[in-house]
């Protein structure tokens, strides 16, 4: 009798047709995902095309400091993810765990950059309604500018948090045993996940940080 | 196939491609293009992205339905946003 772990779920007729449902299905989630950031992103459109002097402004007090280097760690992460499942393809038990805390580190990594970048932005009185003050001309839009900004990073620092946790009972399953060549969506589309949510940053970091810069 | 195993060659090359294009991306931030600058960011922008869904996410050794689930999202946001471009294209 072979193990419950080893064995594809019941309403599939192999490992091959589990793996393709479960693709299919992390796809379509992430496709609702898309549309999720797609709308704030469609208001920021609206913003930075009404309001270009303001928006452009407001994105000048944002550091490039902060959002590089966050930046580079998401995408080194993305790289660990990448290794991870490659480890988890090949049944290579001890690289996928070790793998998947490297992702999880950096995933930490970029939350404290982001708490740190959230605490000048408190100092600077740049968090909007609770106490904004803006020497320049269009405050109003300024203020929209940060709208957008925190609500952006916020919710993708929420995926990130997400994530974190996501990756650490991955890789408690890895350490168990519970992710084999055969059967290694678990970890597949949890790499899904955190790819997507790099993605997000990757689009995030020239929009905010960026445009005030030239 | 979603089996496909990667060569730790190409992983490598994608994050390479994938910090190089960052550091053009800030580089290029500094230098006054003016409305160019905001094409180039978003440009090498999607670039990345489509790294990362390539290679990263397998997309490139994927089968031609999940080209379509993944493509889907990516579609109707284009829809979103080209539609609210034009009008902003078209205003005098």
């Amino acid at each position: 009798m072979p193990e419950p772990d080893a064995a594809h779920a019941h309403q599939f007729e192999s490992f091959e047709q589990q793996r393709d449902a479960d693709t299919t299905g992390m796809w379509t989630f992430l496709a609702t995902e898309v549309l999720f950031f797609g709308g704030l992103i469609v208001c920021y459109t609206f913003g930075r095309f009404s309001f270009p002097a303001a928006f452009e402004a407001a994105s000048h007090h944002l550091y490039v400091g902060y959002g590089g280097p966050n930046t580079a760690i998401l995408l080194c992460s993305s790289f660990t993810m990448a290794l991870a499942v490659r480890s988890a393809q090949l049944g290579r038990r001890k690289a996928l765990v070790g793998f998947l805390i490297a992702t999880v580190l950096f995933g930490i990594g970029f939350l404290v950059v982001k708490g740190f970048e959230y605490h000048t932005d408190y100092v600077e009185r740049l968090v909007p309604k609770w106490h904004f003050h803006w020497d320049g001309p269009d405050a109003g839009h300024a203020e929209l500018f940060f709208w957008l900004y925190f609500v952006l990073t916020g919710l993708h620092a929420v995926h990130v948090t997400i994530g974190v946790v996501l990756l650490s009972v991955v890789a408690c399953l890895g350490w168990k045993g519970k992710i084999t060549a055969e059967n290694h969506m678990t970890a597949e589309i949890s790499g899904l996940y955190w790819h997507f949510v790099d993605i997000v940053w990757v689009f995030l970091f020239p929009l905010l940080y960026l445009i005030g810069h030239r | 196939m979603s089996h496909t195993v990667v060569s730790l060659k190409t992983y490598i090359a994608t994050f390479v491609s994938l910090m190089v294009l960052l550091i053009i991306t800030v580089v290029v931030a500094y230098v006054d293009l003016g409305e160019l600058n905001l094409a180039a960011a978003m440009a090498i922008a999607v670039l990345k992205a489509v790294l990362i869904i390539l290679f990263f996410m397998h997309i490139r050794y994927g089968r031609k339905l999940t080209w379509v689930f993944a493509g889907a999202g990516f579609f109707w946001l284009a829809i979103m946003l080209i539609f609210v471009m034009c009008d902003y294209a078209t205003r005098h």
